[in-house]
């Protein structure tokens, strides 16, 4: 089953720190994103593998914003 | 002639000879602040001018803060006429995006929360002896927000100033040191792992962000009238910003006059941090203090958190209590750095961003009451 890693808050991203195809587990930082001037790793709701990654560095992003997707 | 030439070398050792040990002492104090806001960056706008201020007030003979002194001038001029903290407001109103506080407006009263720290440190100063002016100056630091404590200090208890705007200032920066240990200890392990729900930034119409510096600023300073020159400049500064007309005060309110005066004020402060006042048991007390201040507001703001997490039913994680005082955006993000650190998906910046807006506001309306409150008791 997939699931979709989403922003948590508006920001930027900063970081892609997983691939596609890359398995991933429970809690791994998928993205590090910027807000207020902070580092917020975003991590994996779930394991799996990553199917894609749906946003580029420096790409600024809503809260609840799609920005990966595992499954 | 020889004579002559001789005692005027000699004149070249006067200050080496007229150096105490108390100046050595404040000189290396100084160079701690120097290295605190240049090598480890906590504040370094105020604390390199304040550390150099330091370092010029206490070098022999040269009397910077005697009358007509460089430095006694701008101490003069800025502070013992306020006038320093006040233009600091307009700047910091100009910089402060109150968005926060109308996504969600009852997090907002964690700002008052986290005020609590300043009514108990006073009755703690008064209960250890302190001169009830000089409690007042002590306990102001628990506004944790520096033109509060130093436009309430220079007031009532300029002797006090140097301390009090070194404790407000450092605490500020140590904030994320400061509240982390209190966070923990007073939440449970449920608590710490609540997931708040997303924030969705509504849209705040234009007219309301205009109108909200002008009503805060009126209903404030009806309540508490002492407080109007610090509460109306911070809520001008953000009428500069909001209203969309007058770009060029806005820049010039937070860059050109607060730098200026962030500038002057800092050097100010440190001429205040001469040896023979500053070296004095009294001094360490404040310190002291002003810490227990800021702990007592964390305190405060995290146990209201558990009244409204247990309100809420589950829904306000607790932690956000911590970011109610005026420490901004320090203490909002430390509040997502200890959330993350118990759950790895939890995100509480944006929660703790609103009630940092309220605790920013709080500071002022809270040393604005207390001193209201004096005044109509008649201590002040």
């Amino acid at each position: 089953m997939a699931t979709t890693v989403t922003a948590p808050m508006v920001g930027k991203i900063l970081r892609i720190e997983a691939n596609p195809g890359q398995a991933v587990e429970e809690d791994d930082v998928i993205i590090v994103m910027e807000a207020m001037k902070m580092e917020i790793p975003v991590v994996a709701p779930g394991g799996g593998t990553v199917k894609e990654v749906k946003v580029e560095v420096g790409q600024s992003v809503e809260a609840g914003e799609e920005l990966a997707e595992i499954e | 002639m020889e004579s002559a030439i001789f005692s005027g070398v000699l004149g070249l050792l006067d200050g080496i000879t007229n150096l105490g040990g108390g100046q050595v002492v404040m000189m290396a104090i100084a160079g701690v602040l120097l290295y605190l806001g240049i090598g480890k960056g906590f504040e370094p706008l105020l604390l390199v001018p304040i550390g150099f201020g330091a370092i010029l007030v206490n070098i022999p003979q040269a009397d910077l803060m005697a009358e007509g002194g460089t430095l006694r001038f701008f101490y003069d001029f800025g502070i013992r006429t306020e006038i320093f903290p006040v233009l600091i407001f307009i700047g910091i109103g100009a910089m402060t995006d109150f968005g926060p506080l109308f996504s969600n407006p009852k997090i907002v009263m964690l700002g008052a929360a986290g005020q609590f720290g300043i009514f108990l440190t006073l009755l703690l100063a008064l209960g250890l002896g302190f001169d009830k002016l000089d409690a007042v100056a002590i306990a102001v630091i628990g506004a944790c927000d520096g033109p509060t404590a130093i436009y309430v200090s220079s007031r009532f208890a300029p002797h006090l100033l140097g301390a009090v705007s070194v404790a407000a200032y450092s605490y500020m920066s140590l904030v994320p040191l400061i509240q982390p240990p209190i966070m923990r200890a007073l939440t449970t392990a449920r608590e710490k792992q609540l997931v708040m729900s997303m924030v969705q930034q509504a849209p705040v119409s234009r007219t309301a962000r205009i109108l909200f510096p002008i009503i805060v600023t009126v209903v404030a300073s009806i309540i508490a009238p002492l407080g109007t020159p610090l509460i109306g400049m911070l809520m001008l500064g953000n009428l500069l910003r909001e209203c969309g007309v007058v770009e060029r005060l806005k820049g010039a309110s937070e860059n050109e006059i607060a730098n200026i005066v962030t500038l002057l004020l800092g050097l100010a402060i440190g001429g205040t941090m001469a040896a023979e006042r500053f070296l004095r048991v009294e001094t360490l007390m404040v310190l002291g203090l002003g810490l227990v201040a800021i702990g007592l507001d964390t305190v405060m703001g995290v146990l209201f958190g558990k009244g409204m997490c247990l309100l809420s039913r589950g829904k306000i994680n607790p932690l956000i209590g911590a970011a109610g005082i005026s420490a901004f955006p320090m203490a909002a993000r430390v509040v997502q750095n200890v959330g993350q650190r118990y759950n790895k998906k939890n995100h509480l910046l944006m929660h703790a961003m609103s009630a940092n807006a309220g605790g920013q506001i709080g500071s002022v309306i809270a040393a604005a009451i207390m001193l209201s409150v004096l005044r109509g008791m008649g201590i002040i």
